[in-house]
């Protein structure tokens, strides 16, 4: 394989490949940022990945109360799942269970997708006809009485179906600290970006997966190629001085987006250096043929 | 591009009905057919020649430049994209069911303004006759859209059997504010008389200044509501005292309770 190197990086001639997905967002108002927060974080936990729980979703950025409709600071979540309908199912699911019931929240779209998802219109009858229905500018909202108030929330919010999931980044360095100090900064880069997240712990996944097992009806199974302790008993991909493996999963409204989040996540790793952070970066695919969207590394290099 | 400009040549002899001047009913009329246009609601004929000089220009933005109250159903069933301007007064029935778009009047509206509005932006510089955003006769519900502004202050039964929309009175309102409401959103910074909210369903009434209500609308306690502030929020470009008024705590009452009840009266605090 013809290496590049940046910085003292070396980066691997491979490319990510991401799938579509279905993609929406809401806006997340709470009376100070603690409660928004909280309310955006219970929402988009448990929503690491599709294949177990149903969706993948995270944080997209908080917004100051200047900005938001109802002049209260507000957290920007973003979920993403294989159909539209799923995706329905879920946020449907999390508004009622982990915002609705969160003090203070009010929920507005974010999304200008091409299709629409009623959530206002589904919670709404946990108002059990006390509900109202309020229309400013030409956006539907209900009122539903709560024991702290009111819960306001959006009719409809939009989905899109030109969302993108799957961008990676394998950051490989010597040992576990110096390789989380790279992918760390990798996840802050990444989560600078708008319309991106990343959905797994704090950004960053360890039990990075390949097709198939060795035992049926598992359709999944650990990359054990990128394992370090397995270097010399398998057909490792790693190389003699790489110890440590961890991998940021990027989901995006679209195809820019996880692009300028891969970017912007290499550039971060990039930056670091070799002695203090990542020696090696590479991506994750499955040859090319399963997955529309492929993100080069080396078309992405800063 | 300059707007199409109707130029005041003298009071019409008789009420006229305007509703036919709309840019899109105007669109590709020459101005010499335009002229010809009887807009008289007599046997005697009058005609848009007669009461106005035209200057063409661009149909999207039509111009009054002189008004009279005896100018009829102006912006009727406006559509969206398009605006109308008029310096000076309209008649009765201004933008009555108009689907979007933008009406403004720098002078005083006569009875019936945004009759049945659907989706107008409308704007009243001066005051507005009795029956603001009303159904006529026999039509089972008001303005059910868009956003009245009144600078001025309004005649009675203002937001009669208001289905949907935000209606702002700046100024005071006659007897019977918001009577029969089935939805929707009435503000008024001025004096109310009468019986407000009388029979109202589900509609919200914001009050500056605070009166006895009667018995069947009921205490729910002083509230900072979500909907209060985004409303506030959209209002502050188009009623800065109105946005003033909803960035305070207000007090509740749910009513009417002599029917549906599932409205509200807005007031701040007492003192």
């Amino acid at each position: 394989m013809p290496e590049l190197v940046r910085n003292g990086v070396r980066i691997d001639d491979s490319f990510a490949e991401a799938f579509p997905m279905s993609g929406t967002g809401i806006l997340i108002t709470g009376p100070n940022v603690k409660w928004a927060r909280q309310a955006a974080q219970t929402m988009t936990g448990f929503a690491t990945s599709v294949i177990g729980c149903g969706c993948e979703a995270g944080i997209d950025y908080e917004v100051p109360p200047e900005e938001t409709p109802d002049g209260r600071p507000g957290v920007r979540a973003l979920l993403f799942a294989m159909s539209s309908k799923d995706a329905e199912k879920q946020l449907v699911n999390r508004l009622g269970q982990c915002v609705l019931t969160c003090p203070g929240s009010a929920v507005y779209s974010t999304v200008p997708g091409e299709f629409e998802i009623k959530v206002g219109d589904a919670v709404r009858q946990f108002g059990d006809k006390w509900q109202m229905s309020k229309v400013v500018e030409g956006r539907r909202y209900w009122r539903v009485p709560v024991m702290d108030g009111e819960f306001f929330c959006e009719g409809k919010v939009g989905l899109t179906k030109k969302s993108v999931g799957g961008g990676n980044l394998l950051v490989m360095g010597a040992d576990w600290d110096s390789t989380m100090r790279a992918t760390e900064a990798g996840v802050a880069a990444v989560q600078s970006v708008r319309d991106a997240i990343a959905p797994f712990p704090g950004g960053i996944v360890r039990s990075g997966s390949k097709v198939g097992s060795k035992y049926k009806g598992m359709g999944a199974s650990t990359n054990d190629a990128y394992c370090p302790t397995l270097r010399g008993v398998t057909k490792s991909a790693l190389d003699e001085d790489i110890g440590c493996v961890l991998e940021i999963v990027i989901d995006g409204l679209t195809d820019a987006a996880v692009s300028a989040a891969m970017r912007a996540g290499l550039k971060a790793i990039i930056d670091m250096g070799p002695e203090q952070g990542a020696k090696r970066i590479g991506a994750g695919n499955y040859g090319g043929k399963l997955g529309p969207f492929h993100y080069h590394l080396k078309e992405l290099l800063p | 591009m300059k707007p199409f400009t109707l130029k005041l040549r003298q009071e019409p002899p008789q009420r006229v009905d305007l509703s036919v001047l709309t840019p899109d009913r105007l669109a590709g009329l020459s101005p010499a057919q335009i002229e010809k246009i009887d807009i008289g609601v007599t046997k005697f004929s009058t005609k848009v020649g007669d009461i106005f000089e035209i200057s063409p220009g661009d149909l999207k933005n039509l111009r009054y430049e002189g008004g009279s109250s005896r100018f009829d159903l102006i912006g009727a069933k406006l559509l969206p994209e398009f605006s109308i301007h008029v310096d000076g007064d309209v008649g009765a029935q201004l933008g009555r069911l108009a689907y979007g778009g933008r009406i403004t009047v720098t002078g005083s509206a006569g009875a019936y303004a945004a009759s049945g509005n659907l989706g107008a932006e409308i704007e009243i510089s001066g005051d507005a006759g009795d029956f603001l955003a009303a159904p006529l006769a026999g039509e089972l519900s008001g303005m059910a859209g868009g956003r009245v502004i009144i600078r001025g202050s309004v005649g009675s039964r203002a937001g009669d059997r208001l289905r949907r929309g935000v209606i702002v009175i700046e100024g005071s309102a006659a007897e019977d504010l918001g009577s029969r409401v089935i939805a929707g959103t009435i503000v008024v910074l001025g004096a109310t008389q009468g019986r407000v909210g009388y029979l109202n369903k589900r509609g919200t009434l914001i009050l500056a200044q605070c009166k006895d209500l009667g018995p069947t609308y009921l205490d729910c306690g002083a509230h900072h509501l979500t909907y209060i502030g985004l409303l506030g929020r959209s209002l502050e470009s188009a009623s800065a005292n109105a946005a003033r008024l909803l960035s305070r705590k207000l007090r509740r009452y749910g009513g009417d309770t002599s029917v549906y009840g599932k409205g509200e009266i807005l007031t701040p605090l007492r003192g």
